[in-house]
């Protein structure tokens, strides 16, 4: 095997095993900490021996083996009072074989514990992306433009309270489930939106990298929690909004919105695999099972999606869709994209009308002054809607948004 | 594992007659399921004292170390095998005295 290959192979094995291999460590040890410098460690070994030595028949079990043997070594070398017993624990472990239910158990846990609502957000991104995703720190810290030593800090805080807190590892109680699914599904969608239309002016509009990562690790959740609902919406959400992605930012470097996107450049196959779990879940929804917000913003996107021409969008069950989410969300940000698609369906002034409620709320928020420019311009009250795109000029961070809305300025008349 | 749930306060007034019972309820809960260790409820900060034996002789000041809108109106130390068990009463305790309260572990 050459050089290339292993190569592949250890960046493969890596996606695959790394939250395994963490999370088996997790339980073993109990400690969050011994389990990524293990990890970290038998990675390390594999790159440096598989070369040489050529990849192991079984890469997984291999790789916990040797991060198990780090982790001991670890312990061994601070041998403090209070790993004696952790110790004692380890030399009569012969590190039985787990039954395949078991490990998958552990990495559910992992996720679990990484997203507890008692961690701060940002840290519950970081830990996530750490821990399960296996992004190491300074991959983290460029993804969301903080130091390394900040984000090593927020990662080292999170594990020490984890520890000091007694925050348990395990997946919720089943009342407390959908909650705590809930937590973790907002720490992946985070992740998502970041890549999808990074704030920063310092990063590439499209951040690529990271909404894969996001769909990777709900593909995991998924995996691991099939028959959730809200996990199966985030995912068509995430893969029906991937597949525009090639389509969403122009040659020289500037958004395209939706209406004027080419789409025959959309990923077919992404947008066929979201379609498949947005019509489960609405054989679900069928079947009495009340979608939660996921699956309908999945459903918002599989109608644009399965519109070849935006005429031939069915703006009537977008605003029904978003009526439904109105319901279950009345936050001001549902509401001024619920007044995007009536400006589709009862026009502009309709639209307007109800985006002007919400200045109280999203006056900095700058897709609020976007949506205001553009159905000022649809109006032909040109002077104001300049002022509006000034507005969300000066608060768009994203550098493709802010080339789009420039020019659609410079356009008007 | 003990926790310290501390209530905090930020309102004029001591806890009302209908909280004290919500509290009493809370706390006979907290007795029974093998959860309680020790309780209290604090006079106001104004009839604080404060204490300070580092130099060569104690220094008695008047009033509360630090003052603040929010203060601490009283606690429970509880005894819970983790975080989620310890929120899941923390947020019984709220509910009961009808505050904010804030859980920390013990050392």
């Amino acid at each position: 095997m050459n050089r290339v290959d292993v190569r592949e192979a250890v960046t493969r094995v890596h996606h695959e095993e790394w939250a395994r291999v963490v999370a088996s460590l997790t339980r073993r040890f109990g400690d969050l900490d011994i389990a990524e410098e293990a990890a970290a460690e038998a990675f390390a070994t594999a790159v440096e021996r598989w070369p040489a030595e050529g990849v192991p028949p079984n890469p997984g079990a291999w790789l916990t083996t040797t991060a198990n043997r780090k982790a001991i070594d670890r312990i061994r070398r601070e041998n403090k009072r209070d790993d004696k017993q952790k110790e004692a624990r380890m030399v009569y472990d012969d590190d039985p074989p787990e039954p395949l239910g078991a490990i998958d158990d552990d990495r559910l846990r992992l996720i679990f514990i990484c997203c507890h609502p008692a961690l701060a957000m940002q840290a519950r991104v970081a830990l996530t992306l750490r821990m399960v995703g296996g992004l190491t720190v300074p991959e983290i810290a460029r993804a969301f433009l903080v130091r390394e030593t900040t984000l090593e800090q927020r990662i080292t805080r999170a594990k020490a309270k984890i520890k000091a807190a007694r925050i348990p590892y395990r997946v919720p109680a089943a009342e407390d489930l959908p909650a705590r699914v809930t937590g973790v599904l907002a720490v992946l969608y985070l992740v998502f939106n970041e890549g999808y239309l990074a704030t920063s002016p310092d990063t590439d509009p499209v951040r690529h990298d990271l909404t894969a990562e996001a769909i990777r690790l709900t593909r995991l959740i998924r995996a691991l929690m099939p028959d959730d609902g809200e996990v199966a919406g985030l995912l068509a959400l995430m893969l029906l909004t991937e597949a525009r992605r090639t389509a969403r930012v122009s040659a020289s470097g500037e958004l395209v919105t939706l209406d004027e996107q080419d789409r025959g450049a959309w990923d077919a196959a992404l947008v066929a695999e979201g379609h498949r779990l947005v019509r489960e879940r609405l054989a679900a929804a069928a079947a009495g099972v009340a979608p939660g917000r996921y699956q309908i913003l999945a459903a918002i996107n599989a109608v644009h999606t399965s519109a070849r021409d935006v005429r031939d969008t069915d703006w009537s069950q977008v605003v029904a869709l978003y009526d439904q989410l109105v319901s279950l969300d009345p936050s001001p940000i549902i509401a001024l994209n619920r007044a995007i698609a009536v400006a589709e369906l009862d026009g502009p002034e309709v639209a307007l009308a109800a985006v002007d409620r919400l200045e109280d709320k999203l006056a900095g928020y700058h897709p609020y002054h976007a949506t205001r420019a553009d159905l000022l311009r649809r109006l032909g009250q040109s002077q104001q809607s300049r002022a509006a795109y000034d507005k969300a000029i000066e608060l768009a961070g994203n550098t493709a948004e802010t080339a789009y809305l420039t020019r659609r300025r410079d356009q008007l008349r | 594992m003990q926790y310290l749930i501390s209530v905090i306060h930020d309102q004029a007034g001591l806890a009302t007659p209908e909280e004290h019972a919500a509290i009493d309820v809370f706390n006979d809960r907290l007795q029974a399921e093998g959860h309680w260790v020790f309780a209290g409820g604090l006079a106001s900060p104004n009839t604080a004292t404060v204490i300070d034996n580092r130099g060569e002789e104690a220094l008695v000041t008047d009033g509360p170390f630090i003052e603040s809108k929010e203060y601490l109106g009283g606690f429970w130390v509880i005894e819970a095998p983790d975080l989620d068990v310890a929120l899941k009463l923390a947020a019984d305790g709220s509910k009961s005295c009808n505050r904010r309260v804030e859980v920390r572990p013990f050392q």
